[in-house]
Parts: C-alpha cells; sequence; structure tokens
C-alpha cells in the first residue's frame, strides 16, 4: 500500500494553499497611485495625521480613491485610473503643499500592487522587481576612506598645535605626513611633556618616538585601529545619512540606499529616468552654519514689517515663529566632528551633544565669551535654503570644543536634531564607480522576454513528459508548475529582489527541477521491468531515486551558493533564486508527486498496471 | 513510448581510451584559444561605459561612429543590437576625462546629430576598480564550487569519484571559455553565473552514474570493474538524454524567447549540457577506473549503509 499518513497530507496541502496565497498578489497587476513623503529631513512625517489630511482633501475634491495605506514614512493612495491619479495629485500636492515655492512633501506618482487589503495585511507583496524589470537608475558609490582619514588626521594636526600652546609645551612644528602626525621637538624633557599632554587629551592617537638628530626628537602620532574603525563606519553611516536626505527631494517612489561592504554605498532610484538630475542632487551638500541672532528690540518687528535690518536676514525657528539672524557666519558645519544624541547631565534632559575641532572650539570659546545672555541661532541651509534647527541662549563662556544644546526637546527631536547636523555634510569624499539605467520600456520588454521564455520552455517540458510517461508525466508536470508557484511565493515572501537573470534562473531551475521525476520514473519503469508488482514498484522507485536525487540536488546547490557568496549584481540576482528553486523542487518533486500517485494508485488494492507509457521488456531468458 | 531498448550493457569502457584522447584534444584546442584569442570580456570586467539606444528607424552606423570620433573619443566600439534600429556604444575608461560624464556626452553627441535623436534605453557604466574584483571573485566561486563538489563527493562516495568528476567537469568549462574565444562571443558576469550553474548541473550527471556504480558494485558480485561501470551508465542512460533532453528544451526556449540579454547566457548553457553529457558520462567515468577503484572501496564489511539504500 502506499499511502501518506494524513499529517503529510495536510502538511503538504498547507504549504501548497501558502504558496499559493503569497502568489497571488502577483497576478493581480498594479494600479496607479500618489505618495506623499517628507521633503525635508528636518520634517517628520505623521502617518496617520496624513492619512486624514489626504483623505479630507480627496473627500473635498470629489475624488474617490481605492484606499489608503501608510508607512512609516510615506502615505500612499490608490486610484482606479491614470487620469484620476493625475487629478488626485494636484489635489494632495494642493493640501501638503499650500506654497508651492517652499515644498515640505513630495508628492509622487507610483505604483502599487492591485491586490485585495486582506492580502497586504499578512504581508503577501508581489515579487521586488529589479531595475532592469522596472527601469531606473543604479549607482554603486566609493566612500574615499583614505580621503577621509587625511581630513581626520589633518583637524588633529591643529588639534595638537592648540594642545601644545594651551600645555605650554614647546614644539619645532607639527605635520601630516602621510597617515601620520608628526610632531617635531628639540629636547626630550619637552617631548615628554608633549606625549603626556596628547596621551590625556586624546586617547585615540597612538604614539612612538623617533630620532632624527640630537637635537630632531620626533613623536609619530598614528590612529589606533579601533578609533579607524569607528571613524569608517561613523563616515559611512553619515554618508547613507546625507544620501537619504538628498534622495527625498527627488521624488523617488521607493529609492533603495544600502551599505554594501565595508565601503560602498548602493543607490537604486526606480523608474528615474534623469540621471543628470540624480547625479547632481547625490553630489550636493547642505551645509551647517551658526550665527548670532539679532535680539536689538523692536528689530523684529520692523523686519516681519517689510524692512529687514542691514547686515541680517531674516529666518524661522523650526515649530517656531520667525527669527532676526546676522548674516556674519560664526562657525560652519566643517569644524563639527560629531553631534550625538543624549541627555543633559543635571536637568536629565534630553539633549544634542556637539563637538567641534580645536580651531573650531577657539572660536565657540571666544564668541560664547563674549556674548553671554544672548541667542545663537544654529541653520541648516539645504537647497539653497536656511532653516533654524535651533536657537539657544547662551549661558555661559564655553570651551573645549563640546556643545550641549538642551531645552524643549524630545527624545525623538534630539535624534533628529543629532542627525541633522552630521547629516549636513558628507564625511568622506565619494565617487560612483558603478552606472546602471535602464528605460522603462526596456524593463517591460525584459519582462515579457523571460516570462515568455519560462513559459514555451514549461510547456515544452510538460508535453514531452505527459506524452513520454503518460499518467506519472502529468503528475510529474503538476509537480513541476507547484515548483515555480511555490518558488514565486518564496521570492515574494523574501521580497528578494527578481531580476532578468533571476528569471533566467527560475527556468533554467524548472528544467533542471525536471531531473528528479524522470529519475523517479525511470527506477518505477525499471522496477516493474524486474518485475516487481506495481504497488512495490511505486514504492522502490520513490525510495532508491530519493538518494540520488539528494547528492545530484546538495552538488547543484553548492554551485548555486558560491554564486551567490562571490557574486554581485546580475549574478547574485541569479544565484538567489537557483538556490531558492533547489529547494521548492526537492519539496514538489518527491513529497508533491509522490503524494498525487498515493491518491491515485495508492488506495487499491490490486492493480493491472501502471499508467507510466511503454515499458518494453528484453527477452526475458 | 520508450527510446531506449538496451539488451545488453554497452561496452563504454572498451573505448575509454578514444573518448579520453578526443576529450583531451578539444580541451588543448579550448586552451589554445583561450590563449591566442583571449576572451572578449563584456563591460562589467573591463571597465569602461556601455550605451544602448534605440532610433525611430533603422540608422546606420558609419554617422554615429564620426560624431563621436569628431567629440574626441577613442577606441569606441558601435555595432547593431537586435535589430538596425537599436545601436549599442561601449567606450573604455580614460584616465585624462571623468569617467562619470561619458554617457552624458555621449547623448549630447548623438542629438548634435542630424539623425532624429535616439531614445536611450540603457547606460552602463563600470570604473575600473570593480571590474578587477569581478574577475577575482568569479575566480574564487569557481574555486569554491571545485573545493565544495570534491569534498561533497568524497564524503559521499569516495575521493576517486570527487577527482574524476571535478576534472570531467572543468574540462567542460574549459571547452564553454574556448568556444567564447574561438568565437568572440561577450563573456559577461551572466555567462559566468551559466558556467557555474553548468558546472553544477553536470556533476549531478556523474553523481547519478557513480550511484549506481556503488549499487551494482553491492548488487552484482560476480561483475569486474569495468563491467560495472558499463552496466550503470547503460542502466542510467535513458534517463541522462531524458533529463538532458527537458533540460535543453528550456535553455533553447530562452535562446529562442530571451533577446539579446538571455543570448549568450543560453548559449553557454547549450555548450556545457552537451560537453556535460559527454564528459561526465565517458571521460569522468574511466578517470576513476584509473583512478583505482574497486569494488573493496564500496562495500564495506559492516554494511551499514546498504541498510539505508533498501
Amino acid at each position: 500500500m502506499n499511502r501518506y499518513p494524513l499529517w503529510k497530507n495536510l502538511m503538504i496541502g498547507l504549504v501548497l494553499l501558502w504558496g499559493l496565497i503569497y502568489t497571488l498578489p502577483n497576478l493581480y497587476g498594479e494600479v496607479p497611485a500618489v505618495q506623499v513623503s517628507s521633503a525635508k529631513a528636518t520634517l517628520r512625517l505623521d502617518p496617520t495625521a496624513a492619512s486624514d489630511r489626504a483623505a479630507n482633501a480627496l473627500k473635498d475634491a470629489g475624488i474617490e480613491h481605492d484606499g489608503i495605506f501608510s508607512d512609516a514614512g510615506s502615505v500612499r493612495a490608490r486610484f482606479a485610473s491614470t487620469d484620476i491619479q493625475l487629478r488626485a495629485k494636484d489635489v494632495i500636492e494642493r493640501a501638503f503643499n499650500p506654497d508651492a515655492e517652499d515644498p515640505s512633501y513630495v508628492v509622487a506618482l507610483n505604483l502599487l500592487p492591485a491586490s485585495p487589503a486582506w492580502l497586504t495585511a499578512i504581508h503577501a507583496l508581489p515579487m521586488y522587481l529589479g531595475l532592469d524589470l522596472r527601469g531606473g537608475v543604479h549607482f554603486l558609490l566609493e566612500v574615499d576612506m583614505p580621503g577621509a582619514l587625511t581630513k581626520r588626521l589633518d583637524s588633529t594636526t591643529g588639534d595638537l598645535r592648540t594642545l601644545m600652546r594651551d600645555k605650554n609645551v614647546r614644539h619645532a612644528g607639527i605635520t601630516r605626513e602621510g597617515n601620520t602626525v608628526v610632531v617635531r621637538f628639540r629636547d626630550a624633557a619637552q617631548r615628554e611633556a608633549g606625549r603626556r599632554a596628547i596621551q590625556d587629551s586624546t586617547p585615540d592617537l597612538q604614539l612612538a618616538e623617533r630620532d632624527a638628530a640630537a637635537d630632531d626628537l620626533r613623536l609619530i602620532a598614528t590612529l589606533t585601529p579601533q578609533a579607524q574603525q569607528k571613524m569608517r563606519d561613523f563616515a559611512i553611516k553619515q554618508n547613507i545619512t546625507t544620501l537619504h536626505n538628498r534622495i527625498n527631494e527627488l521624488g523617488v517612489a521607493e529609492p533603495v540606499i544600502q551599505q554594501q561592504g565595508a565601503e560602498r554605498i548602493v543607490v537604486q532610484l526606480p523608474g528615474v529616468q534623469d540621471v543628470a538630475k540624480a547625479k547632481d542632487i547625490l553630489g550636493r551638500t547642505a551645509t551647517l552654519e551658526v550665527r548670532m541672532v539679532d535680539d536689538t528690540p523692536g528689530a523684529l518687528e520692523s523686519a516681519l514689517g517689510g524692512s529687514i535690518p542691514f547686515g541680517t536676514e531674516l529666518y524661522s525657528e523650526r515649530g517656531g515663529g520667525p527669527l532676526l539672524v546676522k548674516k556674519q557666519v560664526v562657525l560652519t558645519g566643517d569644524r563639527l566632528t560629531d553631534a550625538q544624541p543624549g541627555f543633559d547631565g543635571q536637568t536629565n534632559e534630553p539633549a544634542v551633544h556637539l563637538t567641534l575641532d580645536a580651531a573650531g572650539a577657539r572660536i565657540f570659546r571666544d564668541v560664547t565669551r563674549e556674548s553671554v545672555g544672548k541667542r545663537m541661532a544654529i541653520l541648516l541651509i539645504e537647497k539653497g535654503k536656511g532653516e533654524v534647527v535651533t536657537a539657544p541662549v547662551i549661558r555661559t563662556e564655553i570651551g573645549g570644543g563640546r556643545v550641549q544644546i538642551s531645552g524643549r526637546m524630545t527624545t525623538t527631536e534630539a535624534n533628529d536634531v543629532a542627525l541633522l547636523l552630521r547629516a549636513g555634510s558628507l564625511a568622506a569624499p565619494m565617487e560612483i564607480i558603478e552606472e546602471r539605467t535602464v528605460g522603462p520600456s526596456l524593463g517591460a520588454e525584459n519582462i515579457s522576454k523571460g516570462f515568455h521564455s519560462t513559459l514555451w520552455g514549461f510547456i515544452a517540458i510538460a508535453a514531452f513528459m505527459c506524452i513520454y510517461y503518460a499518467l506519472f508525466g502529468i503528475v510529474s508536470s503538476i509537480a513541476l508548475a507547484t515548483n515555480l508557484l511555490l518558488l514565486v511565493a518564496l521570492l515574494s515572501l523574501l521580497q528578494a529582489t527578481l531580476t532578468l537573470p533571476g528569471i533566467a534562473a527560475m527556468a533554467l531551475t524548472l528544467g533542471m527541477a525536471i531531473d528528479a521525476n524522470v529519475l523517479i520514473n525511470e527506477r518505477i519503469r525499471e522496477e516493474l521491468r524486474n518485475g516487481a508488482s506495481p504497488q512495490a514498484a511505486i514504492a522502490a522507485g520513490y525510495d532508491r531515486a530519493w538518494n540520488t536525487i539528494l547528492d545530484s540536488n546538495v552538488t547543484s546547490l553548492i554551485a548555486g551558493i558560491a554564486l551567490l557568496v562571490f557574486g554581485s549584481g546580475p549574478v547574485r540576482g541569479f544565484a538567489v533564486v537557483h538556490c531558492l528553486g533547489i529547494l521548492t523542487s526537492m519539496f514538489s518533486a518527491i513529497l508533491v508527486s509522490r503524494m498525487l500517485i498515493n491518491f491515485i494508485y495508492g488506495r487499491r488494492r490490486k492493480i493491472e498496471s501502471l499508467s507510466i507509457g511503454q515499458i518494453w521488456k528484453p527477452d526475458s531468458n | 513510448m520508450e527510446f531506449f531498448r538496451i539488451k545488453k550493457d554497452i561496452p563504454f569502457m572498451r573505448h575509454s581510451l578514444v573518448f579520453n584522447a578526443i576529450s583531451f584534444a578539444t580541451f588543448l584546442l579550448a586552451v589554445f584559444f583561450i590563449a591566442t584569442r583571449g576572451l572578449h570580456l563584456s563591460v562589467e570586467f573591463t571597465g569602461g561605459t556601455l550605451v544602448e539606444v534605440t532610433y525611430a528607424e533603422a540608422q546606420p552606423l558609419e554617422p554615429i561612429r564620426a560624431a563621436l570620433a569628431a567629440d574626441g573619443n577613442t577606441d569606441i566600439l558601435v555595432q547593431h543590437f537586435g535589430s538596425a534600429r537599436d545601436v549599442l556604444i561601449r567606450l573604455p575608461n580614460r584616465d585624462d576625462i571623468d569617467s562619470n560624464g561619458i554617457a552624458d556626452r555621449v547623448m549630447s553627441a548623438l542629438h548634435k546629430m542630424e539623425a532624429p535623436p535616439p531614445e536611450l534605453r540603457r547606460v552602463e557604466f563600470v570604473g575600473p576598480q570593480v571590474g578587477k574584483e569581478l574577475a577575482s571573485d568569479g575566480a574564487m566561486a569557481l574555486l569554491l564550487v571545485i573545493i565544495g563538489i570534491v569534498v561533497y563527493l568524497a564524503l559521499r562516495f569516495e575521493w576517486r569519484l570527487g577527482v574524476a568528476t571535478i576534472i570531467a567537469n572543468l574540462h567542460d568549462v574549459i571547452i564553454i571559455l574556448g568556444f567564447f574565444a574561438f568565437f568572440q562571443w561577450e563573456f559577461s558576469l551572466a555567462v559566468l553565473a551559466a558556467t557555474l550553474a553548468v558546472l553544477g548541473y553536470s556533476v549531478n550527471e556523474s553523481v547519478v552514474i557513480f550511484d549506481r556504480v556503488r549499487e551494482t558494485f553491492r548488487k552484482k558480485r560476480g561483475y569486474t570493474t569495468t563491467q560495472v561501470v558499463d552496466h550503470a551508465i547503460t542502466s542510467t542512460i535513458s534517463r541522462t538524454i531524458i533529463t538532458h533532453g527537458s533540460t535543453q528544451m528550456m535553455v533553447l526556449s530562452m535562446l529562442v524567447f530571451g533577446g539579446e540579454t538571455l543570448y549568450y547566457f543560453s548559449l553557454a548553457l547549450t555548450i556545457g549540457i552537451c560537453f556535460g553529457i559527454y564528459s561526465s558520462v565517458l571521460v569522468a567515468s574511466p578517470l576513476a577506473i584509473w583512478l583505482g577503484m574497486k569494488r573493496e572501496q564500496f562495500v564495506k564489511p559492516k554494511k551499514e549503509k546498504e541498510e539505508a539504500v533498501v
């Protein structure tokens, strides 16, 4: 008897049902949608409030929508046709950006899956298509780490100079040579003093002594490996943050910005065709400025009245009223080495801790000493427009380059401000080392080519199997179809990027997966040829073939994993699908086909013959 | 329907020397072509810029070449791609100009021409550092596959089979490369992926046969090693042909419907599949025999494994 226990049938049934549900979203296609996201780094989009706002605006304009969805950073509304989508975009644009000159939100056209809400609710989404299938731009950027190191050492050189002066250590020159900072001394006593001063103040530096001549004693300072590692992590994180802020401006629906390896960043902008503009925006810098607030009584009022006093500019404070700020720049973001969120040591309020480099610290000390009781404005200049991030009152002289901004801030705000201040500029220069642009028409063509290759290949194989192996061939074809179903479901679930090589892998995996069924069917024929009873032949065929199938799939999997580990870009897309396909094929070719065969033959006590095509026997002895 | 009606075991091994000689000759030929002609590597490996544009009407290539040359470009490759309306332009990386802007410059040069401006289909720019990495990553992937497969086969069967299989199948890889060198087909990342996938796939073939070899050693006590191998190949030959035929049908479908992008990918697969049958059946087995494969290596006195097979 060939029967599976109930639990096994149930399990296979459940897996197939799961596969069906997660494949479903791919069949619905996409509908036009409008997406709203924040255009400014300082502005956080509140999903619930924003969806209400969008819904109300659409209601007022009498435009029907097919549902509004929101996630952490954006709100999307679906529409029945592109006409309605365009009208809705205008309405939403007006509702969210009353001032067209200074938009706070990006309102972009987008496509959303048309699958019903219950599918979206269980995270059953369509496969994530790669750029070669949907069109768009792909950049691979490399962060210039040596450049970042040089920048850091240059500022260290300045710091050391200030340090030596503060500690009254006489030196004969401080210079950066390659990846080291060299401090020269005339005698050993001064060198010892210098050494102690540096060790006390900057633990990030490793010191070594070298004597070039009797009166040319040197101290060679290098960054410790930990400090270098920290610097690298910081540089790449900050660059990613900055890129995020800049790309928001492009209004791309679903940008991908990811770290790849230690020093690289991948940027993918689906749907963007204007590469020149994209490059321009990626390369642009936002800057941080510290200026003094003009608190002269009456000045602000007259500025609001239209006559801005000479040497000042009118800005609005974040979440506050207008502010008159002097044009003279006290400090720029170049002097800022770090900004971290934290808490005030005394009041325990959320705060942002800034670290300035030596020159910045000196300027800051001087300015604060002269302006106790006055207000200082920290501005972020983005897209040529400035905004006052915060304008605290100076309470005491602030020396040492460590500045704390606190008061009227929540923890989230402190995080945002810190991030913003860090994001002002790139930590290290970046270079585009790979670029790929795919036009939208080519993307659509690639999808149809990939689809047709798979379809016709599948039909050819299925037709052949059905003719050659009769009923067993039909079962094999169904198993192969199940394989495709499970593979698509798995790819949809994992949201792995599907590319054209990925579709090719899908086709190839199907072509290879049939091997398991051929092995089984041939084995059953052979058992029958050797005179086994039909039921015994089925059992023996499946059992004996199992070992072989396992071995051959493991070797394929080894090749797949090697490609996954060492492949990049298109090869990885191929490898992911290939590996997943091998796993699903083991399930479908063995379990699913066996279950079907069991349903067909397993219950019958007596079977005359199996429908597995003609069995030719050599003349028996 | 049944294609294969084989009464007796076919004495494949009688001709093993001939097969290996053929193999060796093709291998040498492939190595010769790779060495003399070299591979026509795609932009992904060499670094450079690739611009694909499509015109509304058939576009001769000469004016494009002239326009680009007038713009100061040297060493450009302009060719039709699929149809006379699609044009592919390939430019190398140059030290003196910023390679980032090459695509933009090409487009503006094309817009200045008398012909109606084309639609930009695809741009691919690869910096010089990426290309080198890809080549070394590809080599590492190949090495990992080789080691992985030899180790797995050594654990599962016998080290002799692992070594024989990998030698037989590596020669497939060299032959695929030989074809690409001889015809100067473009060797891209996708082709590399196909080559490695085919390596894993051809190894299947040897695995299936060696599986049979192991089984036959245990069942047929009187057979000599050669007879065992002949029997194993004969009893799996129908499966071999059908499986490869099925896979080839799928690959053929990609060759026909897949367009330019999948063309060389499926071409590499086709060569790999055809030579894969030959080498894993007719080259790996004699190699294993020459390496000293014997019954004792498979039939252990404890007979633990036999139960697992049932």
